[in-house]
């Protein structure tokens, strides 16, 4: 079934959200940088509340009623998170910081037990940051050599380059859902099937799919998927990994210390089964009850099909109200039904940082930089852009306003 | 009326910035970018036989505030020691600007004083203000 626009309960959910009745520039806040972090939903804020007000205390610790009733909470979260992406074991889903510390688990446990000097690594240009550096460091680390996928004129990932540098063998394909730039969604289903042929195995980037996509991953293909509750209208702090059930069981350990141990000895330690092996320490309790409540509220209120759907008819909207502005470059696929955001662009004679400036001054909150890709930078040719990301809040008439802020900085920069 | 961020001044720096390009047979040069926005700036000075600036150039891509601020401040090098260039104060850019820079756009107004003063030393320029530290290979041998 489609969901239209008309039909999103847009009113309903926005309510939801208190930070939206926020004045900036003395007009309602138009929040156009969920890319880089969600307005957390009001059930995820109550949620945290709840727990720090009557359930504090540590988890998997004491028999006392406090510790139980956090522990059930945090194992319950732990439950959600893995029927919202799917998971065919609760155990699959270990609980990080962000989608950045998942993928380092990955680089640093399973990478360091697989990857060896002359192996091979494979990367796109379209990946974040926190799927490069891990790799980068992980291939200096054992002198592995490190690939690139191509990405297209459109935006698209190049299939055929990348089925190409598959040839080669790599041990991993490190790939994201959705770029954070160019809203680019990459095939994974495909790509995984090539990738398995190959011998290679695929780590997801998440981030910005789990967001805007239903996701299956029990199904999917890929190996592990990183995602982050603060894209997720939770708070910052939380994170999960998913990984298959047997290729984390066969990884070492991440970082060393409490709960991630069955018994330590003077002569040594031998370690907890997963996810406990790669949740050492106290983790972010408030935070992961936070996104337990935020995607029972996506899912309950919801339903991702629909989220998936408003998305691509602002993305649709947006593309459209941009393209009556003169001098604007819009980068990413052309277009079209299942073209998801952001959309970055870049308004000639006007550097985006003064952009972003000129939005602010009428409510509209845009990124502008690099957004964590200087690779992708560097293939499109610009230091910076500037970026409107949506969310299950964003409206119609907040583009429209972006649209004639974008008016506004040709104005004063004298277009 | 006028803008008050973007004052004609500005904008006329902006869109025609001094001093833009190289500086051949440069005696000092450095380069780097702000890592808020990955703007980058590259700036080459010729010094004469007292060691004094005799020519400045400035060359890269960045928004209306880091342009302009180079552009102004390459405008009052000349005659200038080196030593002079390292004790040049933030005030010093902020004044020239004559405009109200907000936190958020204090890196793109200091990128070129903190790039002349790296030139000027041989090495990525020390701030109290800011967390940032250029990479020491990019330095020029002096």
């Amino acid at each position: 079934m489609t969901v239209t626009a008309g039909t999103f309960p847009i009113e309903r959910v926005r309510e939801q959200f208190p930070v939206l009745a926020r004045e900036v520039s003395g007009v309602p806040v138009a929040y156009l940088d969920s890319g880089a972090s969600s307005q957390q939903v009001l059930a995820s804020i109550e949620a945290v509340d709840d727990y720090e007000r009557r359930h504090h205390s540590n988890v998997h610790r004491g028999s006392h009623t406090l510790s139980g009733e956090a522990t059930a909470a945090y194992e319950g979260a732990r439950d959600t998170v893995a029927r919202h992406v799917g998971a065919a074991d609760r155990r699959e889903v270990v609980f990080v910081r962000n989608a950045t510390e998942a993928l380092n688990l990955v680089a640093r446990a399973w990478g360091d037990a697989n990857v060896g000097a002359g192996d091979r690594i494979l990367l796109t240009e379209m990946e974040h940051h926190s799927n490069i550096v891990p790799w980068q460091q992980l291939a200096e680390r054992v002198g592995a050599e490190i690939d690139w996928a191509p990405v297209d004129e459109e935006g698209a990932l190049d299939l055929d380059a990348l089925r190409a540098l598959l040839g080669r063998g790599p041990k991993v394909l490190a790939i994201t859902h959705v770029s954070n730039v160019l809203g680019t969604e990459n095939p994974l289903a495909e790509i995984a099937a090539w990738a398995h042929e190959a011998g290679a195995i695929v780590v997801a980037d998440g981030a910005q799919g789990a967001p805007k996509l239903p996701l299956d991953l029990g199904s999917l293909g890929v190996d592990f998927y990183a995602i982050t509750g603060h894209k997720l209208y939770a708070p910052t702090g939380i994170g999960a990994l998913w990984g298959r059930l047997d290729l984390l069981r066969a990884m070492p350990p991440f970082l060393g210390g409490g709960s991630m141990i069955r018994k330590v000895t003077r002569a040594g330690t031998t370690y907890a089964d997963v996810p406990a092996r790669f949740e050492a320490g106290t983790p972010a309790i408030a935070q992961a009850i936070g996104m337990g409540a935020a995607l029972d509220w996506l899912d309950g209120e919801l339903g991702m099909e629909a989220v998936r759907d408003h998305e691509r008819a602002i993305a649709d909207y947006t593309l459209g109200r941009l393209a009556e502005v003169p001098g604007l470059r819009i980068f990413g696929p052309p277009r079209g039904p299942e073209r998801l955001g952001p959309v970055s662009f870049e308004l000639e004679g006007v550097h985006a940082h003064d952009v972003s400036e000129i939005l602010d001054r009428h409510g509209v909150a845009v990124r502008a930089g690099h957004h964590c890709a200087q690779v992708l930078m560097e293939r499109l040719g610009v230091a910076a852009t500037a970026r409107a990301s949506f969310g299950v809040y964003t409206t119609t008439e907040e583009i429209d306003r972006l649209a004639c802020g974008l008016e506004d900085a040709r104005r004063v920069f004298g277009l | 009326m006028e803008d008050q961020l973007y004052r004609d001044q500005i904008l006329e720096h902006y869109k025609r910035p001094h001093n833009f390009g190289v500086v051949e047979g440069a005696d000092l040069e450095f380069e780097d970018t702000n890592p808020f926005c990955g703007d980058e700036q590259h700036v080459t000075i010729r010094l004469d036989e007292d060691d004094r600036v005799a020519e400045v150039a400035f060359e890269g891509k960045g928004c209306a505030i880091s342009t302009a601020a180079t552009s102004l401040l390459t405008d009052e090098l000349i005659g200038k020691t080196r030593e002079e260039l390292l004790r040049l104060p933030k005030e010093y850019v902020l004044e020239l600007l004559g405009i109200d820079i907000s936190a958020t756009r204090m890196k793109c107004a200091m990128l070129g004083l903190k790039i002349v003063k790296s030139a000027a030393v041989g090495q990525p320029a020390e701030w109290e203000d800011e967390g940032q530290v250029g990479d020491p290979s990019e330095a020029a041998a002096l």
